[in-house]
C-alpha cells in the first residue's frame, strides 16, 4: 500500500533558518533591513505561529492572548530589574509566567466554547488590562508603565561583577553581548526558528491532528473516545507561553512594559496576521505579520509632504487631490488602512493570502491539464 | 445612607447606557443570528451624531465686537443667534436634546446601509467570522470619527437650564445637600423611556410579534413563509437607533472620543451574556445590575478592603456567571451553544 | 447462556410526569446483533441516551461490561468499548479520509489525552496501515487522501462505520443506520452490516425500518410506549400478535 511520503523536517528546518537569518541581505532591495524592524518581524512572528495553534488548530476565537504578550513584558522588566539585565532569565521567566497565567485562563474559559469561549476571553482581556492600569500599581507602576532604574538591586550582576553605582542606565545584554542593533535580531531569529520547529512538529504529530479534528467535529472527538478540554487547555497554554515569550522579547528590545500591551484590541492584530496570511497553515502566520509589519511601517512613516513628493508626477490640482483622498490612510490613519484590510480579507479570502495562492497555482494546474487532455486527444 | 442613594443612582445611570446597548445587541444576536463587534461604534456615532448637530447649529461669522469700543474688536457669533437673536441661542443650548431629531433618522440610515451591505451576507457564515468583519469594521467607523473630530474627548454641556443639580436629597426627606445632576435623572428616565417603546413596540404589533417568533425559533418564521430579510433589515436599524439614542443622550455625561465604543462593547458583550444571550429582559436587568454593581464596588468602604475590585467586579460577575449559569440569568436554551 | 456485555435493570425514566421508560430489562450477549426497534415515540432515543450515560435514568442501573456506565463521560463510555454511530453521519469533514480513521484507531492506541509531539504521524506506521486496511475493507482505500466532506451520505455512513470498527469495539450502537438513505445505500448499507455480523462483533442497532431489521438481526426487542413489549428472534417477533397491534394498532 502506498502511504504519504514522509516530508523531510530537516529540510524545511535548514531552508527556513537560512531564509530567516538571512533576511538582513535579502529585505535591503525593499528597505526593511534595518535591525529594529527585522526584530519585529521575529518577535510578532513568535506571537502569531503560538496563535495560529490555538486558532488555527482548534478553531478558539481569543481575544485574551494580548494578556500574556503584557504579563511577558512585565514580567521581564521585573527580571532585569531584580536579577539581571541577561535577557535569558528575562526571556525563561516571561515564557514561563504567562505560562502559568495561560494555564488559568485557559482553563475557566475553556469550559465554554464558541461565542462564549470568545467572550470570555475578552472579559478576562479587559479584566487583566484593568488589573495592570490602575489595581496592580505597585507591579506595573500603572499608567506609566515599568521601566528599569540606575538603582535596581539586579542580584545576579552584583553577585558576578561590580556594577557601577553611577552612570546611565543599563542595558540588556546576552552574557556581555549588547542586545541592540543586529545582535538582537539574531538573537530573536533564533527563537523564532525554535518556535517554528516546535509548530512544525505539533502541525506534524498525532496532537496536531487531534486539535484539527476538534475544530472539525468536537462532538464526534468526544464520542470517538477523547478528552478534548486537556487537549484544548494545553494548546492555549502553549500559545500563551509564545505570546509570553514574544512579550518578553518586547521587554528585551526596549526594557519598558506598559498597559496598553494589553488592550483587548490588540489582540485583533495579531487576529488579523493570522487570518491575512492564512489561518490553520503552517507558513500563513508568518506570512500575515510581514506583510502587516512592512505596510505598518511604510505607512506610518508617510506624511503629506511624502505624498506631494510622491505624485509629483501629477499636475498640481490631480497631486492636490490624490493627497487629500490618501492622507486619511497614511501615517496617523494606518489603523484605518488595517481595519479596511481586515475587511477585505475576512469578506473575500477567508481562507488567507495561502488560500490566494493556492487558488492561482490551481487555475494554472488546470489549465494545463486541460491543455494536454486536448493535445491527447487530438 | 447618602452615599449609597448617590451609588444606586449612578449605577442606574450608567446601567441604562449598557441597558440600552445590550438591548440592541440581543435583539440582533436573537433575531439575526449574528454577532454585532460593531455594536459599540453604534454607540459612538450616536455620540458624535451630537456632536455634529451642535457644530451645525454653532455655524458662525466673525462680527465687530460692539462690547468693545475703543478699537475695532471681532467675535465669532452663530449664525442662530444673528439671525433669531434669544431664540437662536436657546436652540444652540439645547443643542443636545435637540440632536435626536437628527440622530434618528441618521441611525436608522446608518443600520439599514450596514444591514444591508455588509451584515446580510454574513448571515450564513461562521460566527467567528461575524466577530472579525464586525471587528474590522468597528476600527474602520472609529479611525474615520478620528479623522474628522480628532482623538481628544468634546465637552458636549447639557441645556443650562438642567445643567444643576436637583435636590434629591429633600424631595425624599432626607439629607438637603443630597443632590444629584439633573441631566443623569433625565438621562436615566429617558433609557427608561426607550426601552418601554422598544418593549410596547415588540409586544403590541404584529412586526413585534413576527420578531419574536423569529427570536423564539428562526427556521420556523422562515417556513410560514414571512418575508424574513426585510424584517431583519429593519430590526438592524431599531438596535442601530436604540444605540444611536443611548450615544446622543450620554454625550453630556462622557465628552464623546474616538474609542468610546470600544470601551463600551465589551461590557455591553458582558451584560448580554450575563442577562442571557438572545433575551431582552435579560440584558435590560444585567445592564442595570452590572451597572448598580460597579457603582457599589467604587465607595469607599468596599475598597477599603479590596481596592481596586470596581475595576474589575463587571468580569468577575461574568465569569463566574458564564461558569455557573452558561445560560446567563434569563437565557432560554440553545441559543448560540454549539 | 453465554456471557452479557451489557446488562440492562430495572431502568426508569421520567420526564416531567411523562414516562418515557418504564420496567426496561435488556441483556445483551456477547457476539450477538440485538435489534430495538418500536416506532415513533416509543422510547429509543431515550433508551439510546441512557445506555451511553448521556441521561441518567430514574431508578435502575446499566451495567457495561460489568462497569456502571451511568454518570460517564462521552469519552469514558468510548474508551470503555461502547462506540456509537450516529443518525446523521458524525465525521471530520475538514480531514483527509485517511484522517478520519487514524484519529479512532490513535484514540484506541493511547487513550483519552496523550501529549506528544516529537513523534511524527508518518512514522506511526502502524497506525496507519491498519487504517489503509480498514478503508480498504469498505473500498475507499484508492480515495484516502481526498477530503471526507464531499462524499454522499452513504459514504459518510461507510466511513463512519470504519471508523468506529477500528477501535474494535466491544459493543456497536448502530442509531437508525439507514435513516434517511437512498434505497441503493441502504442495500450497501446492509450488506456492510451483515459482513461486520460475520466478524462476530457484539452491536445493538435501533432502528424502525423492519427489512433491514429482520435481515441482520439476531434478538429482537420490541419497545412501544416506554415498555419492552416482545423479546425474541426475528421469526418470534414476526409471528408475535401483540408487537403487530403495537406496530398497526397505533395509538388505541
Amino acid at each position: 500500500m502506498k502511504i504519504e511520503k514522509k516530508r523531510s523536517d530537516l529540510f524545511i528546518m535548514a531552508i527556513f533558518t537560512i531564509v530567516i537569518l538571512s533576511m538582513p541581505v535579502w529585505l535591503s532591495p525593499l528597505g526593511a533591513n534595518y535591525p529594529d524592524l527585522l526584530q519585529k518581524f521575529a518577535i510578532f512572528g513568535i506571537f502569531a505561529i503560538g496563535y495560529n495553534i490555538l486558532f488555527g488548530l482548534t478553531g478558539y476565537l481569543s481575544f485574551g492572548h494580548a494578556i500574556f504578550i503584557g504579563v511577558g513584558s512585565y514580567t521581564a522588566v521585573w527580571s532585569f530589574k531584580l536579577l539581571s539585565m541577561n535577557v535569558l532569565p528575562a526571556i525563561v521567566f516571561g515564557t514561563l509566567f504567562a505560562g502559568i497565567i495561560a494555564a488559568l485562563v485557559g482553563y475557566v474559559s475553556l469550559r465554554r466554547s464558541g461565542i462564549y469561549f470568545s467572550i470570555l476571553t475578552l472579559a478576562f482581556a479587559q479584566m487583566f488590562y484593568n488589573l495592570a492600569y490602575s489595581v496592580l500599581t505597585p507591579l506595573t507602576n500603572g499608567e506609566t508603565g515599568l521601566t528599569i532604574a540606575a538603582g535596581d538591586p539586579r542580584v545576579l550582576d552584583r553577585l558576578f561583577s561590580d556594577v557601577a553605582t553611577g552612570g546611565g542606565l543599563p542595558s540588556t545584554e546576552l552574557f556581555g553581548i549588547s542586545m541592540s542593533g543586529y545582535s538582537g535580531f539574531y538573537f530573536t531569529a533564533v527563537l523564532l526558528i525554535l518556535a517554528f520547529f516546535i509548530s512544525l512538529k505539533i502541525f506534524n504529530s498525532p496532537f496536531g491532528l487531534k486539535l484539527k479534528a476538534i475544530k472539525s467535529n468536537q462532538h464526534r472527538m468526544k464520542y470517538t473516545g477523547y478528552n478534548t478540554r486537556p487537549y484544548l487547555v494545553t494548546a492555549f497554554i502553549i500559545s500563551g507561553m509564545f505570546a509570553g515569550l514574544a512579550g518578553s522579547l518586547m521587554a528585551v528590545t526596549d526594557p519598558l512594559a506598559g498597559a496598553e500591551r494589553m488592550q483587548w484590541t490588540a489582540s485583533g492584530e495579531v487576529v488579523l496576521m493570522t487570518i491575512l496570511g492564512g489561518v490553520g497553515t503552517l507558513y500563513g502566520p508568518l506570512l500575515g505579520v510581514a506583510i502587516i509589519k512592512y505596510l505598518e511601517n511604510i505607512f506610518s512613516a508617510v506624511n503629506e509632504a511624502t505624498l506631494h513628493g510622491f505624485f509629483s508626477f501629477l499636475p498640481q490640482w490631480l497631486n492636490d487631490t490624490m493627497v487629500v483622498v490618501v492622507s486619511p490612510f497614511v501615517g496617523e490613519g494606518w489603523h484605518l488602512t488595517l481595519g479596511l484590510m481586515f475587511m477585505i480579507v475576512v469578506i473575500f479570502l477567508p481562507g488567507g493570502v495561502t488560500e490566494g495562492f493556492q487558488k492561482i497555482k490551481n487555475r494554472f494546474t488546470k489549465n494545463k491539464e486541460q491543455e494536454k487532455l486536448k493535445q491527447g486527444g487530438e | 445612607m447618602d452615599a449609597v442613594l448617590i451609588q444606586l443612582l449612578n449605577g442606574l445611570d450608567k446601567g441604562a447606557a449598557y441597558a440600552l446597548i445590550a438591548l440592541g445587541l440581543t435583539l440582533v444576536f436573537g433575531t439575526l443570528g449574528v454577532v454585532n463587534f460593531a455594536h459599540g461604534a453604534l454607540f459612538m456615532l450616536g455620540a458624535f451624531c451630537a456632536v455634529t448637530f451642535q457644530k451645525i447649529l454653532t455655524i458662525s461669522v466673525k462680527v465687530i465686537d460692539p462690547s468693545i469700543t475703543f478699537f475695532t474688536a471681532y467675535k465669532e457669533q452663530a449664525y442662530l443667534e444673528i439671525w433669531f437673536g434669544d431664540v437662536g441661542l436657546t436652540i444652540i443650548d439645547y443643542a443636545v436634546p435637540l440632536s435626536i431629531l437628527m440622530a434618528i433618522p441618521v441611525m436608522l440610515l446608518i443600520g439599514l446601509a450596514m444591514e444591508r451591505g455588509l451584515i446580510r451576507h454574513f448571515y450564513k457564515r461562521t460566527h467567528a467570522e461575524q466577530i472579525l468583519v464586525t471587528f474590522g469594521l468597528a476600527i474602520v467607523i472609529q479611525e474615520v470619527i478620528r479623522h474628522f473630530f480628532g482623538a481628544n474627548p468634546i465637552p458636549m454641556p447639557a441645556p443650562d437650564i438642567v445643567s444643576s443639580s436637583a435636590a434629591v436629597g429633600t424631595w425624599l426627606g432626607l439629607s438637603d445637600n443630597l443632590v444629584y445632576p439633573w441631566w443623569r435623572l433625565i438621562y436615566l428616565s429617558f433609557s427608561l423611556l426607550v426601552i418601554g417603546s422598544v418593549f410596547a413596540f415588540l409586544q403590541l404589533t404584529t412586526f413585534g410579534m413576527v420578531v419574536r417568533a423569529g427570536m423564539f425559533d428562526r427556521q420556523m418564521v422562515g417556513f410560514l413563509g414571512i418575508n424574513v430579510q426585510r424584517k431583519f433589515t429593519i430590526v438592524f436599524g431599531l438596535a442601530s437607533v436604540v444605540a444611536g439614542l443611548a450615544g446622543v443622550m450620554y454625550a453630556p455625561i462622557l465628552p464623546p472620543d474616538y474609542h468610546m465604543g470600544m470601551d463600551f462593547l465589551v461590557l455591553s458583550f458582558v451584560v448580554v451574556v450575563v442577562g442571557g444571550m438572545g433575551s431582552l429582559p435579560g440584558a435590560v436587568a444585567a445592564g442595570f445590575l452590572l451597572g448598580v454593581l460597579q457603582s457599589f464596588a467604587s465607595m469607599t468602604i468596599v475598597s477599603q478592603y479590596l481596592p481596586g475590585i470596581d475595576q474589575v467586579i463587571i468580569y468577575l460577575v461574568a465569569v463566574i456567571i458564564l461558569l455557573t449559569r452558561p445560560r446567563g440569568l434569563m437565557g432560554r436554551k440553545g441559543v448560540m451553544e454549539d | 447462556m453465554s456471557e452479557s456485555v451489557l446488562k440492562i435493570s430495572n431502568v426508569n425514566k421520567t420526564f416531567g410526569g411523562l414516562k418515557a421508560l418504564t420496567d426496561i430489562n435488556l441483556n445483551i450477549e456477547k457476539g450477538k446483533v440485538h435489534a430495538i426497534i418500536g416506532p415513533n415515540g416509543a422510547g429509543k432515543s431515550t433508551l439510546l441516551n441512557v445506555i451511553i450515560g448521556l441521561l441518567e435514568p430514574d431508578t435502575g442501573e446499566v451495567l457495561f461490561d460489568n462497569k456502571d456506565v451511568i454518570g460517564k463521560q462521552a469519552h469514558e463510555i468510548n474508551q470503555m468499548g461502547l462506540v456509537r454511530v450516529f443518525q446523521t453521519p458524525e465525521i471530520f469533514t475538514d480531514l483527509s479520509l485517511l484522517e478520519n480513521v487514524m484519529i479512532p484507531a490513535l484514540a484506541k492506541r493511547d487513550g483519552s489525552f496523550k501529549f506528544k509531539i516529537f513523534r511524527d504521524l508518518a512514522d506511526e506506521k502502524d497506525i496507519m496501515n491498519e487504517a489503509v486496511d480498514i478503508l480498504a475493507s469498505i473500498g475507499m482505500e484508492d480515495k484516502m487522501h481526498n477530503m471526507s466532506g464531499s462524499m454522499s451520505r452513504g459514504d459518510k455512513r461507510r466511513l463512519e462505520l470504519a471508523m468506529c470498527l477500528i477501535q474494535h469495539p466491544k459493543l456497536l450502537l448502530l442509531d437508525e443506520p439507514t435513516a434517511g438513505m437512498a434505497r441503493h445505500d441502504t442495500n450497501q448499507t446492509i450488506e456492510l452490516l451483515k459482513k461486520i455480523k460475520e466478524g462476530g462483533m457484539t452491536k445493538i442497532i435501533i432502528e424502525h425500518d423492519m427489512h433491514v431489521v429482520f435481515s441482520v438481526a439476531d434478538t429482537i426487542s420490541v419497545l412501544a410506549r416506554g415498555k419492552i413489549i416482545a423479546t425474541g428472534t426475528p421469526d418470534e417477533i414476526k409471528g408475535n400478535p401483540i408487537v403487530q397491534e403495537a406496530y398497526l394498532g397505533g395509538g388505541e
